[in-house]
């Protein structure tokens, strides 16, 4: 396992879209990253900091790469043969893409909530002690008490604490999205991903799921991938503006919705495209 | 007709303008008579399936009364089969149908499902189609090339180097004693295994292959490996599917006679030994019809049947139960 700082972290690359704001330590540094899907290149020389502790929002118009650049960071795109990503992501200064990185233990530290709920066919308790056990040797009461505090962090606990051995896929959507994220806290992870966690959820459950990551911001360090604009202006501390596989302009949120510096953030945010 | 005539239509019809300026369609009673025509067709076609099914279970109760009347419920648990006294009973086809059928699914169940999780999951696609067409292939050989393999070959083999060895390590169970003759209950169960493994494997695969990738992922997501993932999530997804392809081939070993009859040995009795000869509803059947010169021993050997029928419709209503409960139990309507 190497341990190497990045090798450009201090001083950083003097590119305008790597660190928003530098006086926050980076979590996650991307530097140079590049993806192809098959002879099919969709993220270009991308590079930027993602400060611990806050959400980071990445916004652009639908295939820009948004969700492509977060799913390097847990390396689920490895499950397909065809997808290739070149460069390095640094995760508390170990390179995620070096070989010999132990990939299991990396999605336990970067855990990641999908656009569809996707519960487990199992219980609400089994789909909590299915992560538990894949990493941790618990049980009996132990393992309860794991996923009572996870269900309570995922502000779930007081509407499932009576079905616990229910299906999981009998909750209602916005619930079934919040044990996805009691699930994904459960094993205890640094990062959170959420590729547009609420986009499948009626505007109820969404403000639910909103507040709920407000909340997970002060323990978690969160990455969220949204086509909703609001959104992001309301969730995040730091937003990416993605265009055609290429990071135009990464910078506090409220700087860039309030005085984006390129035109095509602009026009964008104005919803003059995409 | 020629090409400026409206099709079907008359001048005057053709004549009606519409907003698009498409001639229009005069409705009349055409439409309602085709519905009407449509409605009792299909009711009536999907009624000839209940009516041949009861017309069948009628023939079989009718044919096999002489039966009944003489043996009564006894037939069902008489091990007799003595066509010189005329006394019959089904205990032993039922025992052997029964054995062979569980044999053939304890090894064809959990192979099934290995293969189609290596198929979906681990094979590269250069590797899975030509395995895949395989076993598409397998189920589509005829039962009786399954018998002749299964005497000329697989029999053989299992009495000079299968049965000596299972024998040797488990000879004290009463599983595994007697002498290795190579046809008998345990043949007839591995021949019913490789016959029902392609359906089942099939079902399974195109039962995994329909699990949304994105389910897949939240359990790599969650730092699971592949085997952890198909355990819990490709298998649960699919379960109900998986069920479905169980009875399947579970409903063809039952009937399943010209493959048996060349390999159980075709015995009268019950044995403990998977070594020993026994023989099966189906295989009594096929082999003693053209020999019942008797009535009463036609209509033993159709009171067989009836039994068969009995049995592969209450395994149908148990898969049906069962998978109706998984529903209720799932809380969602699918």
């Amino acid at each position: 396992m190497t341990t190497n700082p990045p090798p450009d972290l201090a001083p950083p690359r003097p590119a305008a879209t790597t660190s928003p704001s530098p006086d926050v330590p980076a979590k996650i540094s991307v530097r140079g990253l590049s993806f192809h899907y098959g002879a099919q290149q969709a993220l270009f020389d991308n590079s930027l900091d993602i400060p611990a502790g806050r959400v980071t929002a990445i916004i652009g118009p639908s295939g820009c790469g948004k969700s492509t650049h977060i799913r390097v960071y847990n390396r689920i795109f490895e499950l397909y043969r065809d997808q290739r990503a070149t460069g390095e992501v640094w995760l508390d200064g170990e390179n995620i893409l070096a070989p010999g990185v132990d990939v299991i233990e990396l999605r336990r530290r970067v855990g990641m909530i999908f656009q569809k709920p996707t519960p487990f066919p199992l219980t609400v308790y089994e789909n909590l002690a299915y992560g538990l056990r894949l990493h941790y040797r618990v049980k009996g009461a132990e393992l309860d008490d794991r996923i009572e505090s996870a269900l309570r962090a995922a502000a779930l606990w007081d509407e499932v604490k009576d079905k616990l051995h229910r299906s999981g896929s009998a909750l209602s959507g916005g619930q079934q999205q919040r044990l996805c994220i009691a699930r994904a806290i459960a094993v205890e992870p640094e990062v959170l991903l959420m590729d547009e966690p609420t986009s499948a959820i009626d505007p109820v459950a969404t403000s639910r799921i909103e507040e709920l990551i407000v909340e997970l911001k002060a323990s978690y360090t969160i990455v969220i991938v949204t086509h909703n604009m609001q959104q992001a202006a309301r969730l995040s501390d730091d937003t990416a503006f993605f265009y055609q596989g290429r990071i135009v302009e990464f910078g506090s949120t409220t700087d860039l919705f309030t005085n984006p510096r390129q035109k095509q953030t602009e026009d964008y945010i104005t919803g003059r495209f995409g | 007709m020629s090409r400026s005539e409206p099709r079907g239509g008359t001048a005057a019809e053709a004549a009606v303008p519409s907003a698009g300026g498409l001639p229009r369609r005069a409705h009349g009673r055409a439409p309602l008579v085709a519905e009407g025509l449509f409605r009792t067709a299909a009711l009536s076609s999907a009624a000839v399936v209940l009516v041949v099914m009861a017309g069948l279970l009628a023939v079989l109760v009718y044919r096999s009364r002489l039966s009944i009347d003489r043996f009564g419920w006894s037939f069902l648990w008489s091990a007799a089969w003595d066509p010189v006294r005329d006394n019959f009973g089904a205990a032993s086809s039922i025992f052997g149908t029964l054995a062979a059928t569980a044999i053939a699914m304890a090894i064809a169940v959990p192979l099934s499902l290995v293969i189609a999780l290596f198929l979906v999951e681990v094979a590269p696609p250069r590797l899975a189609r030509p395995v895949g067409y395989g076993i598409e292939l397998l189920a589509a050989i005829p039962s009786i090339i399954y018998g002749m393999w299964g005497l000329f070959v697989l029999a053989p083999l299992m009495a000079d180097h299968v049965q000596p060895v299972l024998q040797r390590f488990l000879g004290r169970l009463p599983l595994f004693s007697g002498p290795p003759m190579g046809i008998g209950i345990l043949t007839a169960g591995l021949v019913l295994a490789l016959m029902v493994l392609p359906f089942i494997t099939a079902v399974a695969r195109d039962v995994f292959a329909l699990v949304p990738a994105v389910m897949k992922e939240a359990g790599y997501g969650l730092g699971a490996t592949t085997w952890e993932v198909a355990r819990k999530v490709t298998v649960g997804y699919g379960m109900k599917g998986l069920i479905g392809g169980v009875f399947l081939g579970l409903g063809r070993a039952i009937g399943e006679t010209m493959a048996v009859t060349f390999v159980i040995g075709n015995d009268h009795r019950i044995s403990a030994s998977l070594f020993a000869s026994g023989n099966s509803i189906a295989s009594t059947l096929a082999n003693e019809f053209t020999e019942a010169s008797e009535p009463v021993y036609l209509s033993a050997l159709v009171e067989l049947g009836l039994i068969l029928f009995v049995v592969t419709l209450v395994v149908q209503v148990l898969a049906q139960l069962w998978l109706a409960r998984l529903g209720r139990r799932a809380g969602s309507v699918s």
